[in-house]
């Protein structure tokens, strides 16, 4: 792999930028491997890279059926938190949390990780009990937070209406410092590059119709465009299409497909050098490096596939923002798009063995996958070399549905679900 | 914006009048004792969340406030046809 470096940078000028290595490979698929990760997203990426750098397991494959990091890592709204307020979420997103404060060395590609702090605003007295017990909960998990009043949060954001004369006036917020924003494509890309350098074969166009088991073992996926593919283990990562593929294998899982919205603004000058979220509004919002407001909303209530939502979602959370900035009233809007998103019961992922042997999901992370992907990815790539569940990822057994460890966080993480 | 047609006002209205429940035809154990731990899991929180034509019940909350089912694509986003409780689709 070639490696990025701003020496290189200038080498490369002196020759008009026109001798860059390309940035992976795109090989045909071996009739055989170790592991085949179904699905080129941040947390297939991820978990393709850590098995092979290190889990020692580099006969790896990735299927994907569209083009890499082209599904929900495209889609979101790039926030990384880990306040999260179960032990086992906060565990698991710290994990996280901790990966991508070294994440751009480590993938030798700047993911531009700016840890510009997350704001989760309180607008009732049960929102600041409930911001208490979580700050409080996130402290003795060795999460940093800080429970902010009213004038504390007006100086973060001094163009917020912080005033008593709103709907809902704001009565203070959490406030997670390391938490921030990356660069959603370049996590895909980074992880991408660094994999296939370490011998990953990454899969494009290749879309999986079955999931080839035998005895009740999986052995392999057949594929649309290259046939059947021989694995000795298989993991699906496929978010909102994950219910497609464990019917393909023959069991259900408690996930159902909605589409969740983003949309983005023109660009303007640098106003917003935080993340604002509101879980009562229900609106949340950061400025990019680009200038363009980017602004989240809800879920759709129903289920869906096609990509798209509702203009009655963008309208409820366009009043939030609007309501807590009325200096946004004027900024039109440039781009507005939908992710499917697979939501669990409990707002938790599984990160799963599965009826079938040899056969892994991870799968459920719903509103708040993208935080997750360097966290989710090791201990997913852990559990495939060792073909035993890592200790973080146990907890989030899709058998937890079955035995009612579920893990609450419905609405617990500072975000409404 | 979906248009819904709701069968008990026999109106179509907006969507902001209706509020979705989930997957339609979940039939409630006869016998809760005597069910395993993985079937009250597959009757509380298994899903189909179909690809395609889906059945799921819809609430028409600021109406009538009555349940009713609908056949939608789950793709194109299309309504086949809205129901009674208590009926069953014609369009599966």
């Amino acid at each position: 792999m070639q490696k990025y470096s701003g020496f290189g940078l200038l080498k490369h000028a002196l020759s008009h930028h026109e001798n860059w290595q390309r940035v992976w490979r795109n090989p045909v698929p071996k009739k055989k491997y170790d592991v085949i990760i179904v699905g080129g997203g941040g947390h297939g990426l991820a978990s393709a890279y850590y098995l092979a750098k290190r889990y020692g397991v580099t006969n790896v494959a990735v299927l994907e059926k569209g083009y890499l990091g082209g599904g929900n890592t495209a889609r979101n709204t790039t926030i990384v938190r880990s306040n999260y307020l179960w032990d086992e979420a906060a565990h698991l997103y710290e994990h996280a949390m901790k990966l991508w404060e070294g994440l751009s060395q480590d993938l030798n590609y700047n993911v531009m990780f700016s840890q510009r702090g997350v704001l989760n605003l309180g607008h009732t007295l049960q929102d600041m009990r409930d911001i208490q017990r979580r700050v409080s909960a996130n402290r003795l998990n060795g999460i940093d937070g800080e429970v902010l009043d009213t004038q504390q949060v007006q100086e973060l954001v001094p163009i917020m209406d912080c005033s008593a004369n709103t709907r809902y006036p704001i009565l203070g917020a959490s406030w997670q410092p390391r938490a921030g924003v990356a660069r959603h494509d370049a996590v895909a890309w980074g992880y991408a590059r660094a994999a296939d350098a370490l011998g990953v074969d990454l899969i494009q166009q290749c879309e999986v119709d079955d999931i080839i088991i035998e005895d009740g073992t999986a052995i392999g996926v057949s594929t649309k465009q290259y046939g059947a593919i021989y694995g000795n283990r298989v993991a699906c990562v496929v978010a909102g299409h994950s219910g497609v593929l464990a019917k393909m294998a023959g069991f259900e899982l408690p996930l159902e497909s909605h589409p969740l919205q983003a949309l983005v603004s023109e660009p303007i000058k640098p106003i917003l050098d935080t993340v604002v979220m509101s879980n009562h509004v229900h609106g949340y919002i950061s400025q990019s490096d680009k200038g363009d407001l980017v602004i989240g909303a809800g879920i759709d209530g129903y289920n869906g596939y096609g990509q798209r939502g509702s203009y009655m979602t963008t309208e409820h959370t366009i009043q939030a923002i609007v309501e807590l900035f009325p200096i946004f009233s004027r900024v039109r809007m440039n781009r507005q798009w939908g992710g499917i998103v697979d939501t669990c019961p409990d707002a938790c992922p599984i990160i799963s063995k599965t009826p079938v042997d040899n056969l892994f999901f991870n799968c459920g992370w719903g509103t708040g996958g993208f935080k997750a992907i360097p966290g989710s990815g090791d201990v997913f790539a852990a559990s495939l070399a060792k073909g035993e569940m890592h200790p973080l990822a146990e907890p989030f057994s899709m058998f937890r549905f079955n035995d009612g460890a579920l893990i609450d966080e419905h609405g617990a993480a500072g975000v409404a679900h | 914006m979906f248009y819904i047609y709701c069968p008990y006002c026999e109106e179509h209205r907006e969507e902001e009048e209706f509020h979705v429940v989930g997957q339609a035809h979940i039939d409630r154990p006869l016998d809760p004792d005597s069910l395993s731990d993985a079937e009250w899991a597959k009757y509380l929180y298994m899903r189909k969340n179909t690809r395609g034509l889906y059945q799921e019940q819809w609430l028409h909350a600021i109406g009538c406030r009555k349940f009713f089912n609908m056949t939608r694509d789950t793709v194109t986003y299309e309504i086949k046809e809205t129901y009674k409780v208590g009926e069953q689709p014609t369009v599966v």
